[in-house]
């Protein structure tokens, strides 16, 4: 149903029940406000909000808050009534009482949404006297500053931090006008999502630890849209520039993926750029031919076609396992059928069965999306009551703390298990079994309490979704997850999660198998090894990785980092980064996302397609248009690529913004193109800024020049942004692949991952912050097979003849016959050797 | 027991608690067992005919609060219903519930029983204030003492209805006694009021259908079913049925609690209580606790109940009298009161944790000589801006207003004259 | 120092008797200070261990309520009133005459860890203004004058 009302004189017909204040910035009518945030809700804490409303034409207004009034037909509401602004200027001079005024060391100045509302209220004089209120900040750890004195208690950092990731290490302290929003103590936040706080974070008490190390002014940042390579989830960044340094990473909204939230590897592992493990050296490249290729899970869609391109398809492997290649590949096949859920999605689906997969470390942003799918039971049960959904605090209330069923079958304990109705415990080679029995349940047939349970949770719901992924590197979960979607029918969604950013391009490509494909295909006909950004030895056994070297006549690896690859390698090439690279991205639903350098190529470093055309002896294309063309001629399967984004004639779109405090300083002097080879942006203020999402520089607009009003450039808010969501699906073009079936575990001990979310591939362990939060290693065994092998805590093991990252420790938690390795890729047989 | 003092007519002066025995004697749990025979809806309806306003602050209405609370075939989803008794009692000024709990604790659990029959409660939890210890042990005694006799617990005098009360002190917060607040507090958390609507007989607590009451509400109710509601109606003086237990404090020669009918006079009131005291000269009172704006002499004989109050411009509030002879001075009684509100605000909305500190700080400024006029102007739109229902979260702020708004109003001159050297009741001799 | 075992005891009786750990928070911090006076960072984490919440979900509560001490307190407290009854009634010459007894303000201990001093408003005796709440038993005391305060003072432990 549809009402009218009035806003500012102007008739606007919007949704019944809805809050006034949404209404009214969807209708670019900007109503200050601070508590309310489109993703948090409503919760009438600041009082900023104030408008005049009437209930209908003539009757008399009252001051009410826009956040908590829901709209009704006939209303008429006028923000500019002046008794409404004063209230409002008067909030914002309590506000102003105690925060202090200290925007000109502020990193958040100038981008600051309090600033922001001060000058709209237009409050400048300040009349109380008397000292601030102070506080002792808390080293919160290396991601985020603490500056608590800025603080306006707008409630937003614990209604994120604590209501929507789930963090509970993190709350309000005190009353009154003593409240204190911190830890308990010092020490890192636990939430891999803590880094929202600087955004979510009104004024500057959470800032961005790395920004401030670097810091420039936010209008003398250039910002370039890019695609976070943490995972395959693929969410949207913001890399800002300035001086040909990175300074900041922020989130870029897409309606269908990260919304308004990154996980902390995603917003810091882009400094592996300016890390101090940067691959770096002049080289002379060789002509290269006759080489087996090995592409990279971590490498764009176009490197890894470049390669293909280079070696031949037949000659083309992916740089990881037969079985993690194999698997990926199957994986896009299974996806293929069926339409598969964005993160977005994932959100509102309302029963969920996670197979085998620690998502909170595999795919952050999708754990995250899972504790929203959560509130679903709560927010039916409080919308059976008649409380609006967007009254957050009313909603947890009203819910009466019921939770859609969340099936976890893992391992390992599962940083969701808080919010899991079933947490269920698994041996990695016992998942497919405990699938089946729900299958099993699902038919009719007879199957155990739990299985039964969870077969009823997801026949009976509405939006039934299953999870799995290649976190264990097994077929069974993702085979099994398969086989329960179809049995579910058409309602149910399959998500599958491929090991990394680039998995499913890299799939995409058909490369012709894996490592141990490649090593046969060098046995048959030697030659030449090209390592396309990957270091191998993370991605496979050791062994295997250097019997592979050792029949390469040459190994050339291609890496924007040093690794042990690369320092194994015969040439090593330095090349561009991924934030420095454009190139595209295909996530998990097989959306294809373009991502642009933040900054000019480094003659030094050029983008990795570039060099490998220079490998060839062919001229590297002149930009990615050209090369774009030329992978579609090859594929035409893949023609939609090319629709990741407008071409370079679609520019000048200007990455720096507006407001530089000098016209020429998006520029740097050691740099002479302003313009971009592989995009329409330019790193001028020339131009026009781009209507299309997917070259979105700026969300500001005049008056509003904080993260706070990424609101103005969603259709509604919430929903996706104006002109669409970017990327384009490409999973039609994966090739149909068998089913896939897990070797039996055999009798020796099996190394199973312990993945994290702060140190999932060699990036973030590049990155500086990511390497500062990142936990420490983990060798672990269940107590009783440390007996029986007779090993104590602390044990220096040798494990495929290689150090082990760390002492031994126990964990109970551990399934028996397994040792926990941090670091692996996937599970497989291992060899212990006692202490060197 | 017929008596124009039903509320506190059976308390014995040294304020100990009857034993169950005793209190029987005195007819107790009879209004239990009549209550129990009728059904939950002509409860309410004799509960409605007696025109039973509460007696926390709002004067809403018992009955039609009560209305709301859905029988269990009616819930939107199953669960019990619960009956909290608030007695926490921090408003400035107000020491009635005190003495209802400490000296009569029978009587609050017979209110309860019949108060929860009426609203389906499944589970009564009274909340009082920490610092009442004396209240605490000895209604968990005479809660102990009742569920041993059937006349508490599992199917409460053979009648199938069942009802459990708790006894749950507070860890001491002036805004726990807000209703919702207080639900927050039951829940184990920071106590921090929740947005109404969803009501609290909707969404309460736990997010079950919830009637929050005060004890001095519930202790009426017994009588009521006693002995009608005609007979209720008739104690009082106005529209708004029943006694009231007044309370006297400040500036008057015997502080005190009287009984006496709804719709009492100020002016009887002070008589009672031995008169003025200081100077002998009323200056003005709060009609009921520190959240309720001053009064003048123009309004002794104003009958003391919710409408009449607030039709003079102030608010009959817990109804306990803060009185002040000419003596005394108003700013310093409202910068007290402000400073106490600042400190015990929750903190969750910006008026009252920003709004109330500035308050009292120019307050007591004012007080110390040291307050300059553009304060004074910052305190007028303070109480300008705040004042409106609406402005803050809940009640606290709003009701902090009631005395600043009309110390301004009432007292600007006063007020003024601090501007030259502080107080000039201080300074005088 | 370990948590005692009654503690202990008393803690799991009140998450199965209270509707769980949360709900238990705030009746679990009265029983620590009950026993020790006041509860310290150190018995904070311990507590919250027991309950299974983390101490910034116990801190968030403990703080938050003004009678929950997050610093020692003397053997005996006094909750003096310093509202509008009790200071139309002579309440700062109470404060006043115990800064001059006992040398203590507001927020106050004494050194010898007999007194503290708290200001609190209202304790619900404005019929006995001035007033103030003493000691564990939280009795109410009023009205006070220099005598009986004198005897509130010798008779405390
Ligand atoms: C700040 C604030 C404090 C309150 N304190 C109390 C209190 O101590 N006792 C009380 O009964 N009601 C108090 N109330 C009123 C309650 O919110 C609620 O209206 C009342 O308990 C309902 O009982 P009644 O309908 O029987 O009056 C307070 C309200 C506010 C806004
Ligand atoms: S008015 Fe606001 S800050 Fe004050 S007690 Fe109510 S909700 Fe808390
Ligand atoms: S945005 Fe409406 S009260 Fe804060």
């Amino acid at each position: 149903m549809t009402i009218k009302l009035k806003i500012d004189g102007r008739e606007v017909t919007v949704e019944d029940g809805r809050d006034l204040l949404s209404i009214a910035l969807e209708q670019g009518v900007d109503v200050p406000h601070f508590c309310w945030h489109a993703a948090l809700g409503s919760v009438g804490a600041c009082r900023m909000c104030a408008v005049k409303v009437a209930p209908g034409e003539g009757t008399p207004g009252k001051v009410e808050m826009a956040c908590m009034t829901p709209a009704s037909d006939g209303m008429v509401v006028d923000t500019t009534d002046a008794e409404a602004a004063r209230f409002r200027a008067q909030v914002i001079e309590w506000l102003m009482l105690n925060h202090p005024h200290d925007c000109a060391v502020c990193e958040e100045g100038g981008a600051c949404h309090l600033q922001d509302m001060v000058v709209a209220t237009g409050h400048h004089d300040r009349r109380a006297r008397g000292p601030k209120r102070t506080h002792r900040n808390q080293n919160l750890g290396p991601l985020l500053t603490h500056e608590m004195n800025r603080c306006i208690g707008c409630w937003r950092c614990l209604r994120f931090y604590r209501d929507h990731a789930g963090g509970r290490d993190f709350n309000a302290f005190g009353a009154h006008d003593r409240l204190y929003f911190g830890r308990a103590g010092d020490g890192p936040l636990d939430s891999p999502f803590a880094g929202n706080l600087a955004e979510v974070c009104p004024t500057g008490v959470f800032t961005d630890k790395a920004w401030s190390g670097v810091y420039a002014r936010p209008w003398d940042l250039s910002a370039t849209p890019a695609i976070c390579t943490g995972c395959s989830a693929g969410c949207n960044v913001t890399l800002n520039e300035r001086g040909g340094t990175l300074r900041r990473v922020l989130n870029r909204y897409h309606g269908a993926i990260n919304g308004f939230f990154l996980c902390d590897r995603g917003r810091w592992s882009p400094w592996s750029v300016d890390g101090p493990g940067r691959l770096t050296g002049a080289v002379t490249l060789p002509r290269v031919a006759g080489a087996v290729g090995l592409g990279s899970p971590r490498a764009s869609l176009e490197s890894n076609w470049a390669l293909r391109r280079l070696v031949g398809p037949g000659r083309f492997f992916a740089g990881v396992s037969d079985r993690e290649t194999a698997l990926t590949a199957r994986m896009a096949a299974l996806l293929k059928a069926s339409p598969v859920p964005s993160l977005t999605e994932m959100a509102a689906a309302d029963a969920i069965l996670v197979l085998g997969e620690d998502l909170t470390a595999t795919a952050p942003r999708a754990a995250l999306a899972l504790r929203q799918a959560v509130r679903g039971a709560e927010r039916d049960l409080a919308c059976k009551k008649g409380v609006a959904l967007w009254l957050d605090d009313a909603v947890r209330v009203a819910g009466e703390g019921r939770r859609s069923p969340l099936a976890l079958v893992t391992a390992l304990p599962d940083a969701l298990d808080d919010i899991a109705s079933f947490a269920i415990r698994r041996a990695p080679h016992d998942m497919a079994a405990f699938a089946a029995a729900i299958l099993a349940a699902l038919q009719g047939r007879p199957a155990d309490a739990e299985a039964s349970a969870i077969a009823q949770a997801l026949s009976t719901a509405r939006a039934p979704l299953i999870i799995a992924g290649a976190g264990l590197g097994l077929a069974g979960p993702v085979e099994a997850a398969a086989s329960l979607a179809t049995a579910l029918g058409p309602k149910a969604r399959l998500a599958l999660f491929p090991a990394e950013a680039g998995s499913f391009g890299l799939s995409l490509l058909a490369p012709a198998g894996g490592i141990e494909a490649a090593l046969a295909e060098l046995e048959r006909n030697p030659g030449p090894l090209v390592v396309l950004e990957n270091d191998l030895f993370r991605r496979a056994d050791p062994a295997l990785v250097e019997r592979l070297f050792a029949k390469a006549t040459q190994v050339i690896a291609l890496d924007h980092l040093a690794t042990e690859t690369t320092t194994a390698a015969a040439l090593a090439v330095p090349v561009a980064a991924p934030a420095e690279a454009a190139g595209t991205w295909v996530n998990h639903e097989g959306r294809a996302q373009r991502s642009f350098a933040f900054r000019p190529a480094d003659p030094q470093a050029p983008t990795a397609w570039r060099v490998l055309a220079a490998l060839a002896g062919e001229t590297p294309e002149p930009g990615l248009d050209a090369l774009l063309e030329a992978l579609v001629a090859d594929l035409p399967a893949l023609a939609a690529v090319r629709d990741g984004a407008p071409g370079v004639d679609h520019g000048p779109v200007p990455r720096a913004h507006p407001r530089q405090s000098a016209r020429t300083a998006g520029n740097h002097p050691d740099r002479a193109t302003r313009t971009d080879p592989d995009s329409p942006l330019s790193w001028t203020m020339e131009g026009d800024r781009a209507p299309e999402p997917a070259l979105a520089t700026w969300t500001d607009r005049p008056g509003l020049h904080s993260v706070s009003a990424e609101y103005a450039a969603q259709q509604w808010i919430g929903g996706p942004l104006k002109g669409g969501d970017p990327g384009v699906n490409v999973l039609h073009a994966a090739a149909d692949a068998p089913a896939l079936a897990d070797p039996p575990p055999g009798a020796g001990l099996l190394g199973l991952p312990l993945h994290s979310p702060f140190a999932a591939h060699e990036a973030d362990a590049a990155s500086p912050p990511l390497a500062a939060r990142a936990p420490a290693a983990r060798v672990t065994l269940h107590p009783a097979d440390a007996a029986r092998l007779g090993l104590t805590a602390g044990a220096l093991l040798v494990i495929d003849g290689r150090p082990a990252p760390a002492p031994l420790s126990l964990d109970p938690d551990l399934p028996a016959g397994h040792i926990g390795l941090s670091g692996l890729r996937a599970l497989r047989p291992v060899i212990l050797g006692g202490a060197p | 027991m017929t008596t124009d003092l039903p509320l506190t007519g059976r308390a014995r002066p040294d304020r100990v608690p009857h034993s169950l025995p005793e209190w029987r004697a005195l007819g107790g749990y009879q209004a239990v067992e009549r209550a129990l025979a009728l059904t939950p809806l002509q409860v309410l309806d004799t509960v409605d005919a007696a025109a039973l306003n509460g007696r926390g602050g709002a004067g809403f209405p018992a009955a039609r609060k009560w209305r709301f609370m859905p029988a269990a075939a009616d819930a939107v989803s199953p669960g019990p219903n619960y009956l909290i008794v608030n007695g926490d009692e921090m408003e400035p000024g107000a020491f009635k519930d005190r003495f209802l709990l400490e000296a009569l604790p029978h009587q609050l659990i017979e209110g309860t029983i019949i108060a929860g029959f009426a609203t389906h409660a499944t589970e009564a939890i009274v909340l009082i204030r920490d610092d009442y210890r004396a209240a605490i042990a000895g209604l968990t005694r005479a809660i102990a003492e009742a569920e041993a006799a059937g006349l508490l617990g599992d199917n409460i005098l053979n009648t199938g209805y069942s009802l459990h009360i708790r006894v749950h002190p507070s860890a001491g917060r002036y805004i726990v006694g807000e209703e919702t607040a207080l639900i927050a507090a039951l829940e184990g958390g920071r106590a921090m009021p929740r947005k109404r609507p969803p009501f609290p007989a909707q969404s309460g607590l736990w997010g079950r259908p919830t009637t929050v009451n005060n004890v001095e509400t519930i202790s009426h109710v017994p009588h009521i079913l006693a002995h009608g509601a005609q007979w209720f109606r008739a104690l009082s003086r106005t529209e708004e049925g029943g006694t009231k237990l007044y309370g006297l404090s400040g500036r008057v020669n015997r502080p005190g609690l009287i009984e006496a009918p709804m719709g009492t006079t100020a002016r009887e009131l002070i008589d009672r209580a031995g008169g003025v005291s200081g100077n002998g000269r009323l200056l003005c009172f709060q009609p009921g606790g520190g959240a309720t704006g001053f009064l003048g002499p123009e309004a002794l004989d104003v009958p003391m109940d919710f409408g009449h109050v607030a039709k003079a411009g102030s608010m009959l509030g817990t109804g306990t009298l803060i009185v002040l002879d000419e003596t005394a001075c108003p700013v310093e009684v409202t910068a007290r009161h402000m400073a106490y509100y600042a400190r015990e605000s929750c903190g969750w909305c910006v008026p009252c944790r920003e709004g109330l500190p500035w308050a009292a700080r120019i307050l007591h400024a004012l007080e110390e000589g040291t307050a300059r006029r553009e304060d004074l102007q910052a305190l007028h739109d303070i109480a300008r801006e705040a004042s409106p229902r609406g402005r803050s979260f809940c009640d606290l702020m709003g009701g902090a207003m009631g005395p600043l708004a009309s110390l301004l109003s009432r007292f600007g001159d006063l007020v003024d004259d601090h501007l030259h050297g502080g107080c000039p009741r201080r300074r005088a001799p | 120092m370990t948590l005692p075992a009654d503690l202990e005891t008393r803690i799991r009786h009140l998450v199965a008797h209270e509707g769980g750990p949360r709900a238990a928070m705030l009746e679990t911090l009265r029983s620590v200070q009950a026993a020790e006076g006041w509860v310290s960072d150190e018995r904070l984490a311990q507590v919250a261990a027991v309950l299974g919440v983390t101490p910034a979900e116990l801190d968030g509560v403990a703080s938050f309520y003004s009678l929950i001490f997050r610093r020692p307190v003397g053997r005996t407290v006094i909750l003096l009133c310093d509202g509008a009854s009790c200071g139309l009634n002579g309440a700062d010459a109470i404060r006043d005459a115990i800064r001059d007894r006992l040398g203590i303000g507001y927020g106050q201990t004494t050194p010898d860890g007999r007194f503290t001093l708290i200001n609190s408003a209202c304790v619900g005796g404005c019929d006995r203004a001035p007033a103030a709440v003493v000691g564990p038993d939280r009795t109410l005391v009023g009205p006070l004058t220099p005598a009986l305060l004198e005897e509130l003072i010798g008779g405390a432990p």
